[in-house]
This record gives structure tokens, C-alpha cells and sequence, in this order.
């Protein structure tokens, strides 16, 4: 056993094909390429099949990774992608967009002397695999309980909560303030990352298991939420995400060429901008392009800036490369694809001409000072530092806070100080009886797979309240 | 998809009304609350605030000035044909109570908007004036409607074709000058809300007007159509669409609605283009 243990470890990691970066720079397809059956073959067989597995403690859903690798590994791809689903129903999506490197591979008992799994990838491989070949068979249903669930949002969380409730034999409507579901997926994460299609197909999967979709709805306006108790439904769920921009408050941000990073990747993304005239809403195209923060959504929107022309691409962050949270995947694409960071750089005011068009930004240098209540060194300003930076476009991507819509109409909703909802850790429950919430409209801006484990133990809860009571 | 079940072309080609069917919408919606809509799979979302609602027939009627390919198309919808998305009611409604004596002001189709506003003010007990104006007498919409909902109704045209000849905020001085005025409505083109703004201020008469900022979701998770009210950023879609006349920053929003103006020209051509060519292919076809 241990001599085979160590055999395994000799087989190098399996890396990903990718487009070339001097290609993709200028492209909106994907930019791995996915494994193919050799390679993930090749990739499963260092699996250790660990009696007692790091990786799975380290899932926020707890996939059965060497259950499913296995299967990869047996060429069962099919039996695979059906292990997945028992456990996330958004696979294909995961992974693409999960950060491994924290999770399951940061667990792997590989990467303690060298490269861990490629539990991402093998992910990946196994539900692109069932959804181009295989035979459509769904996940098992549970016997019809004649309880119904709202669901409101159809981000991670919200697809999560579904899919679980459905296989339990529950009623499931989700509700989506846009005219196309998806959330976050659809209208944040970009095309090259993470394919449309892809999702419009998960969501599907869910459809013909019986959730049903509803567009167009806004929950606090179109409708609230005492209105779908008194429609029937016995339970709701919140997973509305956290929706509200942030800006920097400083002079000069309402010039034309200052985005957010929401406006800017909804326009390119759900309203197909980069497609435009063939599409018709139009994104601006930035030759000289400044990005604010250093977030996953940082690195989408600098690469998006990229592939819509831009001459160069600029990251401004104020804290230093370490401090950068992006995921590593992301910031090492980025690079790769000529994108440039100024770091320990703090705008404090946007420049502009008498058309109100962005011209530049003032920005002063900064060093790191003792750490503050994130436990990350704080950015100090360098007296006199101060110098501009030309640009034509600035997208803010520096977080999000709590969008008010639903919280404001809800009666019995406790909220935090930034507003976001009061849930219980384990089980989603809010201060409301009969209703629970989870995602970033709980915890603010997080990850998809944070919403989705979110999703997943408020649906074991609604599970146990519409079985057994609140 | 969103039924067309009544179309009208209120001026020629230029001023249309769309009833609706959205029952849902109908049901909710109150004065000053927008939609956001959008044709076709590959168009774009816009906003427009409500005209009129039939909750009991299900259904919102929007009126629109054709000005790009958006409106173009919307435009070009008939009756029977569908809206592929219609989102709302969006918006925070109008404030109405009795506050006394009232003008409310329009321009173009901002009296589309200007209309709910008015009847509501009139059936909350309050003495309404209503000043409404055009460029031109066939621009001129929904003046039987605002004479039922106002007390007094005054027309204007910049031309003189109809009605006074001149601006809207020559009548509205007038009827300042008069005195005891609590409260004024002024919704039309920004230099028109600009100028009541201005004037009204100078009397000290408290002023609402209802902005028109560029939009995408509607929710308040873009912050495309941020607005400087009293020299903080808002975001009309959720804080409005309705602001105090006398804190709006009425050149700042006139800049933004020009952000895309290149694209917006772009894409109207081309559409303006396949139009004329199409029509000049039908046209061949019958001779």
C-alpha cells in the first residue's frame, strides 16, 4: 500500500489546456479548455482515496471527491457526475468558479509535499462530460409532500436550495428579479469564465425535475414577501445576494466612465454588451482602463476590459499583492493576459473634462502600517505621495453592501448593522418564522460555493420544518 | 411575454401609447412607479414610468417619444404582439396628501407621467392647476386627460401653434405671482425641470420632479442612474424616481444621459437602415 502510495505521488498534476493568453485576450470564450478523458484519467489515478479525506471536510457541500474521482477513474464519468449531484447541483459550475486552492485541494493530503489533486478540474470534467453525452437521467425525486417553497433569488444559494427541496419532494418556485436566472452566475461571472450556456443548462436540469422559474419577479416591489405566505407557500427562502454597490465617495464619481463593477459586468454579461450592435445594450469601451480592488470581481472586470480593446488595463489596489483577494487561478490569468497592478495605490479623487467625460485620477502611494481588524496590514497613505494616473475608464470594484428592497418590505426580519439578514450559522433560520435566508445577503460578499453550502443547510432545515415544524 | 392589447400613435410615428397586459404590475403599481422593459431577446432594458394602470383589466399603459432603436422597436410592436420582458412597478410612488393648492407641470411626454400624479392629487382634496406644454401643437398629448384630472389646465407651445404661445414656466409665474401655492410638480425634458426648479425656488415653493437617469436593473444593484441630490449620490431607480426640484443637480444628469450617445447614434442607423431598406423591398414588391 505504501509502496503504490508513493508510485502515485510520481505522476505530476495534470495541468488544465488553456487558450494561449495572447490569444484570449482579446476573445470571450472559455479560457480552460477542460480535461480530456485520457487527462482526467491520468488526473484521478494520484487520487490517495484517503480512509479519512481532508478534501471533503474542506468542501462547503461536502462532495464525496474521492467517491466521485474513483469513478473517473473506473471511466464511469457518467456515475460521476450522478455522485456529484447527490451532493451540489451546480457541478459544472463549481468547477470552474470554487477556490480550491482553500478548500478541497488546500485539504488534499497531496499538497502537503506537492501538488494536490486537480479536484477542480476532475469536477469539471465529470459534469461537462454528463451534460454533453450523457443520458439525461435525473436525479431521483422523493415522493410529492404537497408543501410548497418560495425561492427567492436564483444565484448558488438560491439554485441550491432548489435542487435539494425538489429531490425531497417538496414544490419549489423560484423567483428572479431579472429576466434571466442565474444570479451572480449569469450576470456577474464572465462568459470566458464561466459560459452561459453552461448555467442555462444546470438551470434546466432543475427545471425538468420540477422547480419552476419565474423572471421578472421582484420580491419587495412586483410582490413581498407576506404576499407569498398568504399565496400558499410554506416556507420562503432569501438568497437575494448582496446587490448594492459600493463606490469610494470621493470627488469626481459620477463622471461619465466611472462604473461599477456590477454596471459594468451586468451590461457585458446578462445584456450581452460585448456582442454589441448585434445586441443593444452598449458597454463603454475603455482604451486606458483603471480597475478598483482586487477581488475575484476585479480580476473579471480588468480581463473583461481587456477583451473589450483596451489598450492597457491597470489593477489599483491599496494593500499589497498578498493581501489581494482574489483567487490565485484568477490573478495568475489576469497577469498572464497583460493585465498590470499598481499596488499600495489609493485614488482620492476622479479627474474629468467640461463634458464630464473621466479623464484621470488623482491617487497617492501607500505603505503598510500595523494590522487592523481583518488581521491584514493597513494601507497608510505616504505623506506627499500624491500623483495621477490617466485613464478613460474606472470600474469600482471595492465590494458590496446589502440591497434594501426585501429587507425594507419584510416585517420580522432582524438585520445587522449593514443590514444584512441575522440567520442562524447551521441552520439559515431567520428571525422570522418560516422564513430563512443565506448567501451574501447574509454574510456580504462571498463566494458561490459559501452561498451554495449556505443553500444547502437551510434546505435540510426547511426540510425538517415543513416534516417535522419550525 | 407581455401582451400589446392597445396601441396609439398619440403624434405620427412619433408619440406612442402601449396598453399592456401585466396584471400583476397593474394590481401593484401607484403613481410615479416605473417598468423597466425590454422587446426582444437581444434589446435593451428601459425604464418608463406608467401612464396609466387598469387593475381590474389587468393591464399599465406606458407612453414614449421614439428617440433610438429601443423605442424604435417598441414602436414597431403591434397589437397582439408581446414585450418579452416587462419588470415593476420599480420606484418609490409618489408622496400624495393634501397639501392645498397645487400646480403640476409637464412637458412633452413627461405628461404621460405628470397624469397618474395629477389625478391623485386631485382625489386626495387638493386644488390642482395643471400647465402642460409641447414644441408643437401635434406633440400635444393627453390634454382631455389632464383637463379631467386637474381643477384649471393651461396649454403651452413653444411655437404658439396651440394654447399660449411660449414656455410652460411663463404660466407658472404667473400663478406663483398670484401666491399660496404648497406644492409644485414639474415632470418633462431636465432643461424644463431645471428651469421650474429655478423659478419655483425663487418663490420658495417646495418642488418635485421625476427623474429620467439612464438605467439597467432597476433594483438599486447597478448604480447606473446615480444622481447628485443636495450634494449626496442617489440612485433613482429605489431612492426615486422622484427627488426635490431645488437639491437636483440638473447638469450632471444631462451630462450622464449622454454617456452613450456614439453607440445609442450607431445603433439607431442601423436599424433606421434595415428599416428604410426593408420598406423600399415591400414597396418594390407591390408595384
Amino acid at each position: 500500500m505504501a509502496q503504490k502510495a508513493s508510485k502515485k505521488k510520481k505522476i505530476p498534476r495534470q495541468p488544465m489546456p488553456e487558450q494561449k493568453p495572447e490569444i484570449r485576450r482579446r476573445n470571450f470564450d472559455e479560457v480552460p479548455l477542460g480535461y480530456t478523458p485520457e487527462l482526467a484519467r491520468e488526473e484521478a489515478a494520484r487520487c490517495l482515496q484517503c480512509r479519512n479525506p481532508g478534501c471533503v471536510k474542506g468542501c462547503p457541500v461536502s462532495v464525496d471527491i474521492p467517491g466521485f474521482i474513483h469513478l473517473i477513474l473506473e471511466g464511469d464519468f457518467s456515475g460521476a457526475a450522478h455522485n456529484l449531484w447527490t451532493k451540489n447541483a451546480l457541478p459544472a459550475v463549481c468547477g470552474r468558479v470554487c477556490p480550491q486552492e482553500l478548500q478541497c485541494e488546500g485539504n488534499c493530503i497531496l499538497a502537503k509535499k506537492g501538488e494536490p489533486v486537480a479536484i477542480g478540474n476532475l469536477e469539471r470534467f465529470a459534469a461537462d462530460w454528463e451534460r454533453e453525452h450523457g443520458t439525461g437521467t435525473l436525479p431521483a425525486r422523493a415522493k410529492p409532500t404537497g408543501k410548497k417553497v418560495a425561492v427567492v433569488g436564483s444565484g448558488p444559494s438560491g439554485l441550491t436550495v432548489a435542487g435539494d427541496l425538489i429531490a425531497k419532494g417538496h414544490e419549489v418556485t423560484v423567483l428572479e428579479a431579472f429576466h434571466k436566472p442565474g444570479g451572480v452566475l449569469v450576470y456577474g461571472i464572465p462568459e470566458f469564465r464561466l459560459p452561459k450556456d453552461i448555467v442555462a443548462q444546470e438551470i434546466h436540469t432543475l427545471e425538468k425535475q420540477g422547480v419552476e422559474v419565474i423572471c421578472n419577479a421582484v420580491v419587495g416591489r412586483s410582490v413581498t414577501v407576506d404576499e407569498l405566505f398568504e399565496q400558499g407557500y410554506d416556507a420562503v427562502y432569501v438568497g437575494v445576494g448582496a446587490g448594492l454597490p459600493r463606490f469610494l465617495n470621493i470627488p469626481g464619481e459620477n463622471l461619465i466612465g466611472v462604473l461599477s463593477a456590477n454596471e459594468y459586468l451586468t451590461r457585458t454579461n446578462l445584456m450581452k454588451g460585448y456582442l454589441f450592435p448585434k445586441y443593444d445594450t452598449p458597454v463603454p469601451k475603455g482604451k486606458d482602463v483603471v480597475v478598483l480592488g482586487a477581488g475575484n470581481v476585479a480580476m473579471d472586470s480588468a480581463r473583461t476590459a481587456m477583451r473589450l480593446g483596451a489598450d492597457r488595463v491597470r489593477i489599483v489596489y491599496r494593500r499589497s499583492r498578498e493581501e489581494m483577494p482574489a483567487r490565485a487561478a484568477e490573478i495568475h490569468h489576469a497577469e498572464e493576459e497583460g493585465i498590470e497592478f499598481f499596488l499600495l495605490t489609493n485614488p482620492t479623487r476622479y479627474l474629468g473634462d467640461e463634458k464630464g467625460h473621466l479623464t484621470g485620477m488623482e491617487c497617492l502611494r501607500m505603505e503598510l502600517g500595523e494590522p487592523d481588524e481583518s488581521g491584514r496590514r493597513r494601507p497608510v497613505p505616504i505623506e506627499g505621495s500624491e500623483f495621477e494616473l490617466q485613464c478613460d475608464l474606472a470600474i469600482v470594484a471595492v465590494g458590496s453592501g446589502a440591497n434594501p428592497l426585501l429587507t425594507e418590505t419584510t416585517t420580522g426580519l432582524e438585520l445587522n448593522k449593514w443590514g444584512y439578514i441575522l440567520a442562524q450559522p447551521e441552520t439559515g433560520k431567520t428571525t422570522r418564522r418560516g422564513v430563512w435566508a443565506g448567501g451574501d445577503i447574509v454574510t456580504g460578499a462571498a463566494t458561490v460555493i459559501l452561498a451554495m453550502g449556505a443553500g444547502r443547510k437551510a434546505a435540510d432545515s426547511i426540510h425538517e420544518y415543513l416534516t417535522w415544524g419550525w | 411575454m407581455f401582451k400589446i392589447v392597445g396601441r396609439e400613435e398619440m403624434a405620427d410615428g412619433t408619440v406612442i401609447l402601449n396598453e399592456i397586459e401585466a396584471p400583476l404590475i397593474a394590481r401593484k403599481a401607484k403613481p410615479g412607479q416605473f417598468v423597466i422593459l425590454k422587446a426582444t431577446e437581444e434589446g435593451e432594458r428601459i425604464p418608463l414610468t406608467m401612464a396609466m394602470t387598469d387593475p381590474d383589466k389587468g393591464t399599465i399603459t406606458i407612453i414614449y417619444m421614439v428617440v433610438g432603436k429601443t423605442t424604435a422597436l417598441f414602436r414597431d410592436l403591434k397589437v397582439g404582439e408581446a414585450y418579452q420582458d416587462v419588470i415593476g412597478p420599480l420606484g418609490k410612488p409618489t408622496h400624495i396628501e393634501k397639501f392645498g393648492n397645487v400646480v403640476c407641470v409637464g412637458g412633452g411626454t413627461g405628461i404621460a407621467v405628470l397624469h397618474p400624479i395629477t389625478r391623485g392629487l386631485k382625489e386626495a382634496g387638493n386644488h390642482v392647476k395643471a400647465i402642460i406644454g409641447a414644441r408643437t401643437k401635434d406633440l400635444l398629448i393627453l390634454e382631455d386627460y389632464m383637463k379631467a384630472a386637474s381643477h384649471e389646465l393651461f396649454v403651452c407651445t413653444d411655437d404658439g401653434s396651440y394654447g399660449h404661445h411660449g414656455f410652460v414656466t411663463d404660466v407658472l409665474k404667473e400663478l406663483l405671482d398670484k401666491g399660496d401655492i404648497a406644492l409644485v410638480v414639474a415632470i418633462g425634458p431636465v432643461p424644463m425641470m431645471k428651469f421650474v426648479s429655478k423659478i419655483t425656488e425663487e418663490y420658495g415653493v417646495r418642488t418635485l420632479v421625476s427623474l429620467n437617469p439612464i438605467m439597467v436593473d432597476g433594483t438599486g444593484m447597478c448604480g447606473c442612474c446615480r444622481v447628485s441630490v443636495g450634494g449626496k449620490t442617489r440612485f433613482a431607480c429605489v431612492d426615486g424616481p422622484e427627488f426635490d426640484g431645488h437639491q437636483v443637480d440638473y447638469d450632471e444628469l444631462m451630462k450622464r444621459l449622454q454617456s452613450y450617445v456614439e453607440q445609442e447614434k450607431e445603433c439607431y442607423e442601423d436599424y433606421c437602415q434595415l428599416h428604410d431598406s426593408e420598406s423600399l423591398l415591400f414597396s418594390n414588391v407591390e408595384k
